[in-house]
């Protein structure tokens, strides 16, 4: 042998090849890149209907974050008379530097789209169900570590976007009862956003998150193949088999996982050399911009607060959505809808009907609180008119919707769960939408802005 | 049987596990230590953080005039009363301008507004803006920008006034 052969057996032990064939040549591969990958899985998971592939994308996403991420971090530097400046330099300067900020920037945008179409995939396709049970709640905090790491990403530039959005963001637990105030002084290191803040959000966005990440993505795909592999899909009325075909992962899922990312890496690439990344001027503490908004993706927190005493829309409600969400997977369901979309033909009416109900409602109460109620209001809010009686209202159109599912149109557990999970995340993007394209200079309502 | 359980072994296996419960709660309370907001390094002016605005006279009634260095706003009210207001609004700490077109401040982030008094004309405000401590000597106006007092409500005694000479 000579060191090359050497060196490649130390690399690759096992057989090598020999005239008998190369047939351990594809295991060696195998065990080597399946880690996170069956060898084998069901074929109709291979089905684009049922994932869309948007866990996939989610991956590449991750990865393209975690590469151009280390890239940034040698051009950047974590002070308020240093972040953005390195950011000028960074995009005017280094070569490539604005096309590497873009990437990171609109991958990040990205995953948080792409996350929350996989949760609303997985939720459609009651694909929560046991044994896959507990991956939704790994899932779930997945999605909470994407989001605290686009928050925390947002204000490293430091520019009067980043700076205004984390005072406002970070503002908003001061309304937590007995720890807001603490937590909030805890986060930015003081009163106000300032040095220590930065020093804080850079080494979370740098190293606890992504230490996070890279601990919970793991878990999540070996829970898929604990589960052995993803959800199987079928038709309403179709029973589930007991012997599923299964497919070889090389090369029916290897080479859709590979063509997937291609096309992923080449979209983002794309879009980061014909759009950039957001850069507004220099942070500056005496002046907000009118409007402040915080970021896009709690647009529809900040709409929420347009219409709601603050402890309620920053505390009761994200309490309560999120221990619902957690609870989706514990609840007791009649019927086996594992794989079905929208659980049944009724359920794929009724969730059409929710989400109809939902926009309307929810522009109707938008409207009417502009126009009416906060009109004809004076003094400061309220506990009980800008909280407890809007709350109750909503609560009270979710009970009533229920209600009617239930017993109006005789749907099951699963469908009517289905049904309010519809109304409240359609209520959520409409709000979203109106707090992104509709609110303008002094956050008035008007025409897109 | 009862008796069996207690052995030297069992004895110490709870004292391996106090101890290390220990041990993890001392690296908890490190910890959290560690990350405590620290107080802002002393800097020339937080030693004093009384700031003079200047005297009386220069101040019309009916007008208010920013102080980026305190970062408040001294109010004239028409009476002739002295407010000095945090420029933080009180719903999400954005910094409130004052719109004299308007006699208002009116904040961009939520379109909270509160008139002259710093009282809340419109919510979401859940609070009148924040007070410092106004103090008149020989007809110069000082501010004390240390220490933030919280009101829900204008209230008159929150007024200073200079003496009538």
């Amino acid at each position: 042998m000579s060191i090359f052969q050497r060196i490649h057996l130390s690399v690759f032990p096992g057989k090598r090849n020999t005239k008998h064939g190369n047939s351990e040549r594809p295991k060696i591969f195998r065990s080597f890149l399946l880690h996170f990958r069956p060898s084998a899985i069901p074929e109709k998971t291979l089905r684009l209907s049922l994932t869309w592939g948007l866990g996939s994308i989610a991956a590449v996403l991750v990865f393209l974050l975690f590469s151009t991420g280390l890239m940034l971090k040698f051009a950047y530097e974590a002070s308020p008379d240093g972040a953005y400046n390195s950011i000028v330099y960074l995009i005017n300067q280094i070569p490539f530097g604005r096309l590497l900020r873009n990437i990171h920037r609109w991958s990040a945008n990205g995953l948080i789209f792409v996350v929350f179409l996989h949760f609303l995939r997985v939720f459609y396709t009651s694909a929560f169900t046991a044994p896959r049970q507990f991956n939704w709640v790994i899932g779930l905090c997945l999605f909470c570590a994407v989001i605290f790491s686009n928050f925390t990403g947002y204000l490293l530039p430091w520019d009067q976007l980043a700076y205004w959005a984390i005072t406002i963001s970070t503002s908003m637990l001061d309304y937590i009862p007995a720890v807001g105030t603490g937590l909030k002084e805890w986060i930015l290191g003081g009163t106000e956003p300032g040095p220590r803040t930065l020093m804080n959000f850079y080494a979370i966005h740098t190293a606890i998150l992504p230490a996070l990440l890279l601990f919970f993505i793991p878990f999540h795909f070996w829970r898929i193949r604990k589960a052995k592999g993803l959800v199987i899909p079928r038709s309403p009325g179709e029973e589930p088999e007991t012997e599923e075909k299964m497919a070889d992962a090389m090369p029916h899922l290897i080479t859709r996982d590979v063509a997937l990312a291609l096309i992923v890496i080449a979209t983002i690439l794309i879009i980061a050399m014909f759009f950039n990344a957001p850069l507004a001027d220099q942070a500056n503490p005496g002046l907000s911009p009118n409007p402040t908004k915080a970021p896009w993706y709690f647009m529809g927190i900040q709409e929420m607060l347009m219409h709601f005493h603050p402890v309620f829309a920053l505390l009761v409600i994200p309490v309560l959505i999120v221990v619902g969400l957690l609870l989706i997977p514990y609840f007791n369901y009649e019927a086996n809808t594992a794989g079905i979309w929208f659980c049944s033909v009724k359920g794929r009416k009724l969730s059409l009907i929710s989400a109809v109900v939902a926009v309307v409602l929810t522009v109707a109460a938008v409207l009417l609180d502009e126009f009416f109620i906060s009109a004809n209001m004076d003094g400061p809010a309220n506990l009980i008119n800008n909280g407890l009686l809007p709350f109750g209202l909503a609560l009270a159109i979710c009970i009533g919707f229920f209600l009617l599912m239930k017993k109006g149109f005789a749907a099951t557990n699963n469908e009517t769960i289905q049904a309010i999970f519809t109304l409240l995340i359609t209520a959520f993007v409409v709000l979203t939408i109106i707090g992104i394209w509709f609110r303008g200079p002094g956050m008035q309502l008007m025409w897109a802005t | 049987m009862e008796k069996e359980k207690h052995t030297r072994r069992s004895f110490l296996n709870k004292l391996w596990l106090v101890l290390g419960g220990l041990a993890f709660a001392e690296i908890i309370a490190v910890t959290f230590t560690y990350f405590k907001p620290r107080k802002p390094e002393i800097s020339p002016e937080a030693g004093n953080s009384v700031i003079v605005a200047g005297p009386v006279e220069n101040f019309e009634p009916g007008t208010v005039s920013a102080f980026v260095r305190g970062k408040f706003y001294l109010a004239r009210l028409e009476d002739g009363g002295f407010l000095a207001m945090s420029r933080r609004c009180t719903h999400l700490s954005c910094t409130v301008p004052w719109v004299s077109s308007e006699n208002k401040f009116i904040c961009p982030c939520h379109s909270s507004e509160f008139d002259i008094r710093g009282e809340v004309a419109n919510p979401p405000a859940p609070r009148a803006l924040d007070l410092y401590h106004v103090e008149i000597q020989n007809n110069v106006l000082k501010v004390d920008t240390g220490k933030l007092k919280k009101r829900s409500v204008f209230a008159a005694d929150q007024v200073t006034y200079p003496k009538k000479t």
